[in-house]
């Protein structure tokens, strides 16, 4: 019975660390340039955008013209993030 | 209103011929104003032998969407049409279509503008150009 609870504790735990998570994506010349397409960092510690692009390139420098999106909608850097939001970065847009 | 994202190349004429049939507003509409972009072979002063289109897929499709709506909103317009390419592709492959059919011909002038430009500075797709020895993304739209 304890070696059951204790299962069902680990089981939740693992479920926990899973979710608690920021998926992160990058596109285009910025996405060569850190080396990085999609990436998941844990949401312990990360309050804003800016603390996701850090989490995730290291600290590297932000591009100044660099655009940001959580879950397909334009935001600033300042933008708060939640647990399972979809975080990207790319450049000017050039389509058309 | 419809939006595509097509990763072959296409016939923009044809499509649009087929999609007008398809509507059935047939004598409704007395203006469609058509926006055909196509890949030029040259690029600030150098030869462009092919392209690679990238997109936000969800993302594009999103704002394609919205920018459809806010079109609708603003102008007394009947329908209107987007169609863009991603993938590879070469000079003279048409890379983006757009249409707008209204009773007059202003509201479907004025959106169709509208549509190319919030296109262009809204919807996620890049470009990155092949050279003669190598490649580099397109930083600017024109």
């Amino acid at each position: 019975m304890i070696g059951l609870q204790a299962e069902i504790r680990k089981q939740e735990n693992t479920i926990f660390m899973t979710d608690a998570v920021i998926n992160i994506k990058f596109f285009a010349s910025l996405r060569e340039q850190v080396g990085l397409a999609d990436v998941q960092i844990s949401k312990a510690g990360v309050s804003t955008v800016m603390d996701a692009w850090n989490r995730a390139t290291e600290n590297r420098d932000m591009p100044e013209n660099t655009l940001m999106a959580v879950n397909m909608d334009y935001v600033s850097a300042e933008h708060t993030v939640k647990v399972g939001d979809e975080v990207a970065f790319f450049p000017p847009v050039t389509g058309g | 209103m419809h939006i595509e994202i097509k990763d072959k190349p296409f016939e923009p004429y044809q499509y649009l011929l087929e999609y007008q049939d398809e509507t059935g507003f047939a004598g409704k509409y007395g203006a469609t104003a058509v926006f055909v972009g196509s890949m030029r072979e040259f690029n600030q002063g150098e030869d462009v032998s092919a392209m690679t289109l990238e997109h936000y897929p969800g993302m594009t499709e999103k704002y394609l969407q919205k920018i459809s709506e806010e079109a609708a909103t603003q102008w007394n317009i009947l329908d209107s049409l987007i169609v863009h390419r991603v993938g590879e592709m070469l000079p003279n492959d048409p890379i983006v279509l757009v249409a707008v059919w209204s009773a007059h011909r202003a509201a479907a002038f004025d959106a169709s503008r509208y549509l190319m430009e919030e296109l262009k500075s809204r919807a996620p797709f890049w470009k990155k150009e092949s050279l003669t020895d190598k490649t580099r993304w397109v930083e600017k739209n024109t």
